[in-house]
């Protein structure tokens, strides 16, 4: 077994709190004690934060069904470029993930695909009809890391209390995406002042709200695990907030675009500012990094949510709903630390084990023992978002042409470096396998 | 007299000096349709598109009129609103009309945005004939040259406009104009149909029509929209009536010299009583001729000077002096 030391960097430990100088000795594909590491070949990381993979629990891979949109191969490529080596992925393909055998069939294009570890997320109801639990014990055998009917809020309480209760026996999470359908009215942006002033129809913060308690409260009944995916409201917070003072089994993600943008970024009708939910007002975005920081939010998770130009270029109200997000939630993600929302190593603990544990995976952490999933991020790298450079196969980002500062610029994952994008003076790495 | 846009998309952020341009304009155009022979050459050679995704009878024919009257080609394309899920996508449309280099296009769509998105996408004027609930700025400039005909200057002005502003594109762009020329503007309607945050944009709200219209000078009524019954929005037609039709008694509460307008079409006996739409306070037959002028004057300021960038002297008689200026090759 070969050994690789990354040296001269500060490691970052999301679990202690602490970013400090050190090195990360690797043995293989695990994280190996420090210690006596002579043989080892060493990765230069001087100038460079060392922490645990990157870990998105909420992505859209497209695959099978929409390859026109994404593949797995190019998801897991945007994902590494990103910094990410775990994703969990959504049931909304076609035919939806809910039964075993498209479960297998992820996991099988995943490890073709040779990218970052892919992580399936079950549908919670047949065919995301929102009427019959699906199978969720084969998909659990087979694979599945959560239940959701994402993109379709369930709104047959009486079955979310059922998924809530049931999945208690594998010790999934349910992840909710919050939204009363007869409130959103077929709605495309936040409900306020904006909306009425460009003629849209607006979803209120009501329509995530009323869910939330909802859901809140079958969490209370059921003794279940209740994930809110993609918090966006203030009064959403505060719900969440009680809630786990409460006690009771609830944590939730926000995305990147709910805490850089609002509402006025759809001046202009642009459809790279629609999805669901819409983005909100500054006073949600100051709740939800103040929730970010506090701990009432536990993870950062894109929504990466890949369409065709055909799907965006079109009326606002025809525009499919969703944004890219793999390859520019790091960057962003660390312009809090620079605005000083939070501190580096909380930061990193919301993008590594603050989502591992929500979804119960081995992912997370640089202890001795772990898997091997290490991301370098150069903090000064200063680059450009140009849509039509990413990996992903869309170019759906409201960010093209932001000025980004901080990249990932190497990943690996099981001990072997699979990005790699310092310059070329670094000394170049064999392969350690 | 000033007039930099180079689009009609919306009212909002337009300003004051622009738009009293515009009205000024329109007003040294009514005389043409007075005449015997209602045409000037000022467009001869320019072709106008008239895309109409939503029926039209009223505005689609006043665009033709006007194009007509100043000599432009028209060309009618009623397209189904449902192009966009089963047929050409809105921007494949204007890349095919940009390919035929028209002089103007002048669209309505049930989508906000449309017109937005059409000015992205060709390289003519686009003249926003009403975008969903956005803007609908022609109907708002002949509204406007309406009441500055009868009522002459805006400051001091209290308009009240009533009925369903939630959905209403005309109420949206009178608002925004009324509001740049000095005018207090009181929006009226049920609640559900009178968002709070309308009071952002500096509007008195009112639900209740007899306090809405009470000393005001001017009333717009708003066209109710029937499938509205069935969203909950207000329970029936008939109730919504009741609170909020514009009749003899609620007119009353206005100031004597009152006029009364609507865009149409309008409901009888549902958002305003027969004798109110056709009593002595109604200007509803001057908006529609306005409406001409109006059109002519946005045709003219959008795509005759367009391309020769002179400026507009103060009191040059345009319609005359336009035509001779083009010569005779005809």
């Amino acid at each position: 077994m070969s050994r690789l030391l990354i040296t001269g960097g500060t490691v970052v430990d999301p679990i202690a709190g602490t970013a400090a100088p050190g090195d990360v000795l690797i043995d293989g594909d695990r994280i190996a004690s420090a210690g006596a590491a002579d043989d080892a070949e060493t990765l230069d990381a001087r100038g460079l934060l060392v922490v645990p993979g990157l870990v998105d629990m909420h992505v859209h891979l497209r695959e099978p069904g929409y390859e026109y949109k994404e593949t797995i191969a190019t998801g897991v490529a945007a994902a590494l470029a990103g910094g990410f080596t775990s994703v969990a992925c959504m049931a909304n393909t076609e035919p939806p993930n809910d039964s075993a055998a498209v479960t297998q069939y992820i996991l099988d294009r995943a490890r073709i695909a040779q990218g970052a570890r892919v992580y399936p997320i079950g549908a919670l109801s047949f065919g995301l009809k929102g009427e019959r639990l699906a199978e969720i014990g084969e998909m659990h055998r087979a694979g599945i890391v959560a239940v959701s009917d994402d993109g379709r809020p369930v709104m047959d309480a009486g079955l979310m209390r059922r998924a809530l209760e049931y999945c208690r026996m594998f010790d999934l999470p349910v992840i909710a995406h919050e939204e009363d359908h007869h409130l959103a009215a077929g709605g495309v942006m936040n409900e306020g002042v904006t909306s009425i002033r460009l003629g849209l129809r607006g979803m209120p913060a009501a329509a995530e709200e009323v869910m939330i308690a909802r859901d809140i409260a079958l969490t209370r009944l059921t003794g279940g695990r209740l994930h809110v995916a993609h918090v966006s409201t203030a009064g959403a917070v505060q719900l969440i907030r009680d809630a786990k003072a409460a006690g009771l089994r609830v944590t939730a993600e926000v995305t990147p675009h709910h805490l850089f943008l609002t509402e006025d970024a759809v001046e202009g009708y642009g459809t790279n500012a629609k999805m669901a939910p819409p983005l909100r007002t500054r006073a949600d975005v100051d709740a939800l990094r103040a929730a970010l920081a506090d701990g009432t939010i536990d993870a950062i998770a894109t929504d990466h949510a890949p369409h065709h130009p055909d799907e965006k270029d079109v009326e606002f109200d025809h525009a499919a709903n969703g944004i890219v997000g793999l390859e520019t939630a790091l960057p962003l993600a660390l312009r809090l630390v620079g605005e000083g929302v939070l501190d580096l190593p909380t930061l990193v603990a919301r993008m590594t084990v603050g989502p591992a544990r929500v979804l119960g995976i081995p992912a997370g952490t640089l202890a001795p023992g772990a898997a091997a999933d290490v991301t370098l991020i150069d903090p000064e790298r200063r680059w450009r978002v140009e849509a039509r450079g990413l990996r992903t196969k869309s170019r759906n980002t409201p960010f093209d042409g932001w000025e980004m500062t901080g990249r990932a610029v190497a990943v690996l994952v099981g001990g072997r470096l699979v990005h790699d994008e310092r310059p070329a003076a670094a000394p170049a790495l064999r392969s350690a396998s | 007299m000033t007039f930099t846009q180079r689009h009609l998309l919306g009212l909002e952020g337009v300003p004051a000096e622009e738009i009293v341009a515009i009205l000024e304009t329109a007003t040294s155009f009514k005389e043409i349709s007075e005449r015997d022979i209602k045409k000037v050459p000022t467009l001869r050679g320019k072709t106008v598109i008239n895309l109409f995704y939503e029926a039209s009878t009223r505005t689609r024919t006043s665009f033709e009129i006007a194009a007509k009257r100043l000599s432009a080609d028209t060309i009618n394309i009623s397209a189904s609103s449902s192009s966009a899920s089963k047929g050409e996508t809105l921007v494949d449309t204007a890349r095919n009309l940009e390919a035929m280099r028209p002089d103007a296009i002048v669209i309505r769509h049930p989508s906000s945005g449309a017109a937005q998105l059409l000015a992205r996408h060709v390289s003519c004027p686009i003249l926003n004939a009403g975008d969903g609930c956005h803007e609908h700025p022609t109907q708002a400039l002949l509204d406007l040259l309406t009441i500055r005909e009868h009522r002459g200057d805006f400051a001091g002005l209290t308009v009240a406009i009533v009925g369903d502003v939630l959905h209403s594109r005309v109420a949206r762009s009178n608002l925004f104009a009324l509001k740049t020329l000095g005018a207090t503007v009181r929006l009226v309607g049920p609640p559900t149909l009178l968002p709070r945050e309308l009071a952002t944009f500096g509007a008195e709200l009112h639900t209740n029509l007899a306090d809405g219209v009470r000393d005001a000078d001017v009333i717009m009524m708003l066209r109710i929209q029937r499938e509205r019954q069935g969203a909950n929005f207000f329970p029936t037609l008939d109730e919504y009536s009741r609170y909020f039709c514009l009749t003899e008694d609620a007119v009353r509460l206005a100031k004597p010299h009152v006029i009364i307008l609507h865009p149409g079409p309008m409901n009888r006996g549902l958002e305003i009583s027969s004798a109110v739409a056709d009593g002595p306070y109604s200007v509803i037959m001057d908006q529609v001729t306005n409406g001409v002028a109006v059109r002519m004057a946005l045709l003219y300021l959008l795509v005759a000077r367009s391309k020769a960038e002179v400026a507009i002297g103060e009191t040059e008689a345009i319609p005359d002096v336009a035509p001779r200026r083009t010569g005779a090759r005809a």
